[in-house]
């Protein structure tokens, strides 16, 4: 499988498919529903940079002794279809979901080149076993849906929306 | 009359919360090792091996299968020869949940509807009573995460409609969640009483087995039909496109008002975690 580290250079990114799976490594922040609200109300002054960061739509369970992160798998990343389109235009690097997104999602990615990955869902305790280190950086209040900043080791996924704005989701690209 | 301290029942709950959380029932990992073995779709049978190997890990290390740990949903069957002492019930049970999301580094998911304040400890729980004959006490967990819980719908059908009517509506339920439910998903669906039974004979679906058939022969037929129908629509496992889209259907049914039809459609992910113990 191919092995991707962040943040992706636009040479990769233009290089990336649709359909293929990938092992991502780096650093990546988690946000939800909540922290959404609070990050595009914030957006001149976020605690955290955003530019060619990725977002992992995701609240962990809490860690127990001895490890990074409990289990860690990804959200149903439609409900942050009405976020994503502001942020990837403010320079977000990409997202981490699962399950379709939007057609206005579709074409913020195109036109601003980055990619949308699935992470497979329900997989929480092979997702959490590839953090190597957790923080939280912002919104501590939000308990499991504060912001956590990840380094992640071989995170497993599937391009699932490319930066030409192929979906893995549409009907023609059944594979 | 039995005497039972509710204390047993929150100490109970709080060993069923630890078990389910942790693992697949043994019907859903088989049926999900079906899917992985005749999936031809290599993007969705990329997703049903992570999950597997997900369950595995999970077991190894002790781990939630997934970090939704779900609102904690119990179905109390308390025989009427029981005579209760201790805590109130609620208070026991809710007790029982509360230790083991927290001894078990379980997500606490629940919150105000309005401000989304965390309640922090995965309280309250919901949770169904019913008196039954007897003198013993069933408990059944089912953590509900809500990733499939929110592609749930009721349909308040005109009995014109018939089978054929029932057939669309969850099939139309199925189709419009997409991707959303973490499919390959467990669909329970609750046919007649009235607005509320539906949901919650749905809910009860959700317990029996995956791949266990309803009783009443015309109900089965129901499931199999709906199994089919759902394959058909090719969402396949994480909506990647692939024959297994449900990997189980189950129907319960009770009789209804002249005038009505409801249809519940009870949507659980590919992650079936229940627990079930007698007192």
């Amino acid at each position: 499988m191919r092995r991707l580290t962040l943040p992706l250079t636009p040479e990769t990114v233009a290089s990336v498919h649709a359909g293929e799976a990938i092992l991502l490594s780096g650093v990546i922040y988690t946000a939800r529903d909540c922290a959404h609200k609070r990050i595009v109300a914030e957006l001149d002054r976020l605690p955290f940079p955003i530019k060619d960061q990725i977002i992992y739509y995701a609240g962990p369970c809490p860690a127990p002794e001895g490890k990074a992160s409990g289990s860690c798998g990804p959200t149903t990343s439609a409900r942050m279809n009405s976020f994503a389109p502001a942020l990837l235009d403010a320079g977000l690097g990409g997202m981490i979901g699962k399950g379709e997104m939007s057609e206005e999602v579709r074409l913020a990615l195109k036109r601003n080149k980055k990619i949308y990955f699935a992470a497979i869902g329900g997989a929480g305790a092979l997702y959490g076993n590839a953090i190597e280190r957790s923080e939280c950086v912002a919104y501590p209040d939000l308990l499991s849906e504060a912001v956590y900043r990840l380094t992640v080791k071989d995170l497993p996924v599937i391009a699932a929306i490319d930066a030409e704005g192929n979906s893995i989701y549409d009907q023609k690209n059944r594979s | 009359m039995r005497k039972i301290d509710t204390q047993s029942i929150a100490d109970t709950v709080y060993r069923l919360a630890l078990r389910a959380c942790r693992s697949l029932t043994p019907s859903c990992l088989a049926a999900l090792e079906r899917a992985e073995k005749t999936e031809t779709s290599p993007a969705a049978r990329f997703a049903l091996q992570t999950c597997l190997k997900n369950a595995e890990v999970a077991a190894e290390e002790c781990m939630p299968v997934c970090q939704d740990t779900g609102m904690a949903v119990v179905f109390l069957s308390v025989g009427q020869n029981v005579a209760l002492s201790g805590k109130p019930l609620a208070e026991a049970v809710n007790d029982g949940v509360r230790r083991a999301y927290l001894d078990g580094y379980f997500r606490k998911s629940v919150c105000d509807p309005l401000t989304r304040r965390n309640t922090a400890d995965n309280t309250p729980a919901v949770i169904h009573t019913e008196i039954v004959a007897g003198d013993k006490i069933e408990i059944s967990f089912l953590p509900k995460g809500f990733g499939s819980e929110n592609m749930s719908r009721l349909f308040m059908l005109t009995p014109a409609v018939g089978v054929d009517g029932v057939l669309d509506a969850v099939v139309s339920a199925v189709r419009d969640a997409g991707s959303k439910p973490c499919p390959p998903v467990y669909v329970g669906v609750g046919i007649g009483g009235t607005f509320d039974t539906a949901a919650l004979l749905a809910k009860k679906a959700l317990l029996r087995d995956v791949g266990t058939r309803n009783e009443r022969e015309d109900v089965a037929a129901i499931e199999e039909t709906l199994l089919e129908r759902i394959n058909a629509l090719g969402i396949g496992a994480q909506g990647f496109h692939g024959d297994t889209t449900a990997i189980g259907v189950s129907c319960e049914i009770t009789p209804t008002h002249i005038a009505g039809l409801p249809v519940a459609v009870n949507m659980q992910c590919h992650c079936v975690r229940a627990a079930k113990e007698v007192l």
